[in-house]
């Protein structure tokens, strides 16, 4: 593979050995504007709007050796209809699945879904395994009716430096992906550095990642406000160079609601008040929904909740 | 089949993404109708029987009546220090010195967000700034110097350190508890007894601090508390029983100080003005770059004697960095110092005000380009919107004066030699910001730069251990750190 | 009818936690009956002051000074406590009096045993402290609580956590001292102390492999050669101060100077 690549969408992206003297983040800089953004507050009655935003914009995840189809479908109830006692809450944006529970997801699902099936595919979470094997496991979850692919980066390939596999590997996914939405998984908890992130991302779109996200969630850490800030910073520079906008998830470590609000000042502040939606953002996470749930009724009613009242599906 | 029942997805509402006004609460701090005047460990009238009043300058709302100190009041004051001093705070044990100051240091933790609101309400800082840096850094600051207390011979080895006597310290309204605690602590901690001068503007936390003087029993007259105009810091300069002299403030004021005591074989430390370069390269963490410049310049709306108020971007990487800024400006909440909210604050006074207005119509006269992000300020109180100068030449004025607002000058340069020379073009010294990835040329860049502070990578830190003070007209000697120990201290041979 | 004290348990105090020994043993010292430290406690507590040194090293140095301040501040409150267990109250001021100086060493340390070094070349060189690591003290027998306090803080501020082995005859002083660390915000693992027989337990940390220094001010005449052997095993820093006196020297053989260059060029 020769040094240079051109990118399908005018991005121009110097690789080996160019790419580790690309994108300097500082370290302290970027927590320290992160921990400010966090100390926002928005105005109570956007709150309730927020926490609706936040379910809108949820994947609702599991990802377990023990995932059953029993498992799965009580997902797929609680993703079209999170909160069975308030029907003002709306559903959420997905549900993610390996891909032997897609199939479940579909059916449960139906044709009509207004809540996306997506998958996680190449060799999830370690992607180690060979290309072919990696192409085989996208195509079949598409083919049994994943409508989003969640994959993974080799990070071993990244991090030994062979960024043209890297590159390689995700634009061949994205062809076996047909038309399904790629999310491409950084894993930024292997990344070591900020630099590598940024450096990750801007690899990843130009591949062609249609969302680039934070983690599997079997590593830690997983998403983390800096990281995201300096995802999101890196998306703003391809939008603003290119015209085109790449969206963001933020996976695992996101249970409570005051903390996914959070997230979403980082990214209000950071790319503006065109992306908050779920076309642009969305949140890889489980038990968060309860939690929003849980703030959401207390909005309405004033008083503070028990988990008790939530159900656990 | 499903048997989930369909859900057409309802139009989503409209995510109106306001922040909320977050108001600290004010109730937590209650100002009393006068302050009289803190003189030998009592609250005393001012012979000069004359008094003013402080206001918020967010709203120009009254807050309090202060007390404006004469001539009379200012000779007990300094009686008051000189008689604490020989009466025994000076041969006091310094371990025991120390433990009056670990005291205050603890009960300006306890007593943080009260005095923190009380900061911003008098002085039109955000609330953000006063809870977060002022209160911190001055509990910090006694903290450390307590621990000095009793460890003078391991600074400065080989002299016998000994106190100087009554030091009249006279502070800025900038940062006004903050001020008071860099004059204060090292001025005790090295066993001198204290006249303190805040300024005109901003009195209220230097009179609550009397209050924490008292929680911490400290001896009577050790700390002595004049509030005034600049009448009252003259009366003090010129007052023939003072044994040390430390100001901070403009540099016109400072040169008026060191003509006073001329002669006088009083010790002086001056802590002046500044127009500082913030210099970038195009090798520098970008999106940090811009968030250390908006820090520098916008951090307490610019009222900052080491303010990165020039920015030396290098030509290559000008126009991106100087998109960003301007984008990153147009996120920047200018309102109610209150407001947890808020990142930019009121400007202190009217006359600083109109000095700002004055400065940035000379810039617009001379050709720079301006720009402001739009702002709606209040119609009562004291603002100005942040506001970026391009196009700026090095002579301009608003290149060469101290505007001490929310106002960036622009400059350009090609060579790290260029932007060296342009950095040092002015008679301050006090600080300089470099950005670069590149740690040679930080070194570099920092061992030629003529400042007394050199930040790399980051900007406006402070710290008790991190000695601060300028070169040049920026004035002369340091604060914080074991450096900032010998102004408040003699050594016989 | 005249009430019924509630008696206090003397226990080890390992990882934040009270534990009794693993051995179940106790001994009698002072009229109570005391854990008696087996060499299995010894290397929980070198375990756990070992898994404390990140958290403690890298916390600020302003906030070490502050935990230390408070730990005098804990001491304070206890001062009749304290007194009854060692020789009175001017032992107990002395003590507290001493670990405020020493707190207050925590953010001076660096100016006063670091510095930059005019080196012969363009290159910023630079010395700082850093902790050693982790520090085991053979408290000194007397005085009780002031000749431990004189030993454990000096290591403490330097950013090392500690290992200590109690006084044989005087062990409730130390376990007093224990309770005051424990509420006084100091992290789980930093302080660790072993009642029991010095004669059991010195040897233990003496020879332990990931002790990085070892204290002998307090040390039994005769004890010291066969510790000092045991300690040549791993090059440990073996030390011996003051257990009535304070110095910012009793502070310097327990840190690691660290040189730094970095070329100066454009």
């Amino acid at each position: 593979m020769d040094g240079t690549a051109t990118l399908t969408r005018g991005f121009e992206l110097p690789l080996e050995p160019r790419l580790p003297r690309i994108g300097a983040v500082d370290a302290v800089a970027l927590e320290a504007r992160a921990a400010d953004l966090a100390k926002r507050s928005i105005k109570r009655e956007s709150k309730l709007a927020a926490l609706d935003l936040i379910v809108r914009m949820t994947d609702l995840t599991t990802l377990e050796g023990a995932d059953t189809p029993g498992k799965v479908a009580a997902l797929c109830q609680k993703a079209v209809r999170p909160d069975p006692v308030d029907p003002t809450v709306p559903s959420v944006a997905a549900v993610c699945v390996y891909p032997n529970l897609v199939p479940v997801a579909r059916e449960r699902l139906g044709p009509d879904r207004s809540v996306r099936i997506a998958s996680v595919a190449t060799a999830f979470p370690s992607g180690q395994s060979p290309i072919d094997v990696k192409l085989a496991d996208v195509r079949a979850a598409v083919e049994m009716g994943a409508d989003e692919v969640d994959m993974v980066i080799d990070r071993g390939a990244f991090l030994s430096g062979r960024y043209a596999k890297v590159y390689d590997e995700i634009v061949r996914v994205k062809e076996a992906a047909g038309p399904a939405h790629l999310k491409v998984i950084l894993e930024t908890g292997e990344l070591g550095t900020y630099d590598n992130v940024r450096r990750a991302s801007l690899l990843a779109m130009a591949a062609g990642a249609d969302f680039i996200k934070t983690s599997t969630g079997k590593v830690s850490p997983a998403a983390t406000l800096p990281v995201t800030l300096c995802m999101l910073e890196a998306i703003r520079d391809v939008e603003a160079e290119t015209g085109r906008a790449v969206g963001m998830k933020p996976a695992g470590g996101i249970r409570h609601a005051k903390l996914a609000v959070q997230y979403l000042c980082v990214l209000h502040e950071t790319l503006g008040r065109e992306w908050l939606t779920p076309e642009r953002f969305r949140f890889g996470a489980s038990s968060l929904v309860n939690d929003v749930l849980m703030q959401i009724r207390k909005q309405k009613t004033g008083v503070y909740q028990s988990p008790d009242h939530f159900t656990v599906d | 089949m499903s048997d989930i029942e369909h859900r057409t997805p309802a139009a989503p509402a409209p995510l109106d993404w306001e922040y909320a006004p977050a108001p600290e609460a004010r109730d937590i701090v209650s100002f009393r109708e006068r302050y009289g005047l803190y003189i030998g460990g009592e609250v005393v009238e001012p012979r000069s029987g004359e008094w003013f009043t402080t206001s918020s300058p967010a709203d120009e709302s009254p807050l309090a009546e202060v007390a404006q100190a004469g001539g009379e009041d200012v000779d007990l004051a300094v009686g008051a220090a000189r008689a604490a001093y020989a009466d025994g705070w000076s041969s006091l044990r310094p371990a025991e010195r120390a433990k009056y100051l670990f005291r205050i240091a603890r009960i300006l933790q306890e007593r943080a967000r009260e005095l923190a609101v009380a900061e911003s309400l008098d002085g039109g800082k955000p609330i953000k700034e006063s809870r977060d840096v002022d209160l911190p850094l001055a509990a910090a600051h006694f903290f450390y110097h307590a621990g000095w207390a009793d460890k003078l011979e391991y600074a400065f080895p080989s002299r016998t350190p000994r106190p100087l006597g009554v030091a009249a310290q006279i502070i800025p309204w900038n940062f006004p508890l903050l001020m008071l605690a860099w004059k204060v602590a090292p001025a005790l901690a090295c066993g001198n007894t204290v006249v303190l001068k805040p300024a005109e503007t901003t009195p209220l936390t230097a009179l609550m601090f009397a209050d924490v003087c008292r929680q911490a029993e400290l001896p009577a007259g050790v700390v002595n508390i004049v509030t005034g105009d600049g009448s009252t810091g003259a009366e003090l300069v010129r007052h023939d029983g003072i044994d040390k002299l430390a100001f901070t403030g403009s540099t016109d004021v400072g040169k008026a100080i060191q003509r006073e005591l001329a002669g006088r074989g009083i010790p002086i430390t001056l802590e002046l003005g500044g127009k500082a370069a913030n210099i970038v390269f195009d090798d520098c963490a970008l999106d940090q770059a811009v968030e250390g410049i908006v820090n520098g310049i916008y951090f307490n709306q610019g009222h900052v004697c080491c303010a990165g108020s020039r920015l030396l971007v290098q030509e290559s990487i000008a126009e991106p960095l100087i998109g960003k800024l301007k984008r990153r400006l147009q996120t920047l909440r200018v309102g109610d110092p209150l407001d947890k909210n808020t990142d930019v604050g009121a400007i202190n006074s009217r006359a600083q005000l109109d000095k700002i207005r004055e400065l940035v119509a000379s810039g617009e006269a001379d050709g720079a380009e301006i720009y402001q992000p739009p702002c709606v300020l209040p119609e009562r109180g004291y603002w100005f919107a942040p506001t970026v100068f391009t196009n700026v030449a090095q002579s301009s004025r608003i290149a060469t004066e101290e505007i001490f607002g929310p106002v960036l000058s622009v400059l350009t340069f090609r060579t790290p030699d260029e932007a060296v020379e342009k950095a040092n073009n002015t008679p301050y010294g006090l600080s300089a910001g470099v950005w670069t990835e590149k740690g040679s040329r930080i070194l570099w860049m920092a061992s030629r730069l003529r400042a007394g502070v050199v930040w790399a990578n980051t900007f406006n830190r402070f710290d008790p251990a991190s000695p601060f003070g300028g070169y040049k007209e920026s004035g002369f000697g340091r604060e914080g750190g074991r450096h900032g120990l010998e102004a408040y201290l003699r050594f016989d041979e | 009818m005249s009430r019924l004290p509630v008696r206090k348990t003397y226990k080890l105090y390992i990882g934040g936690a009270f534990p009794r020994s693993e051995s179940g043993r106790t001994y009698e010292a002072e009229g109570q009956n005391v854990a008696r430290a087996s060499r299995k406690d010894a290397r929980d507590a070198v375990r756990a002051a070992r898994a404390a040194v990140a958290k403690w090293s890298g916390a600020t140095a302003y906030n070490r000074g502050q935990v230390l301040y408070r730990m005098a501040e804990m001491m304070e409150t206890r001062a009749a406590d304290l007194a009854a267990v060692c020789s009175g109250e001017g032992e107990v001021e002395r003590s507290i009096d001493r670990v405020v100086w020493y707190a207050g060493w925590a953010d001076k340390l660096a100016q006063v045993l670091g510095g930059a070094n005019p080196v012969a070349g363009p290159y910023f060189n630079f010395t700082i402290p850093e902790p050693t690591g982790v520090v085991a003290i053979v408290a000194p027998p007397e005085p009780a609580l002031e000749g431990l306090v004189s030993r454990l803080l000096p290591a403490l501020v330097g950013g090392n956590t500690a290992v200590v082995a109690a006084s044989r005859e005087h062990p409730l002083a130390a376990v007093e001292l224990a309770e005051a660390v424990a509420t006084s915000d100091m992290p789980a693992g930093v302080v660790n102390i072993l009642t029991g027989d010095p004669a059991e337990i010195a040897p233990i940390l003496a020879g332990h492999m990931d002790v990085n220094a070892l204290d002998l001010t307090g040390a039994a005449d005769g004890s010291a050669p066969e510790l000092e052997r045991l300690a040549a095993d791993s090059v440990k820093r073996v030390v011996r101060g003051t257990a009535t006196g304070q110095s910012v020297w009793e502070i310097e053989p327990l840190v690691e100077a660290k040189t730094v260059w970095h070329p100066i060029g454009v």
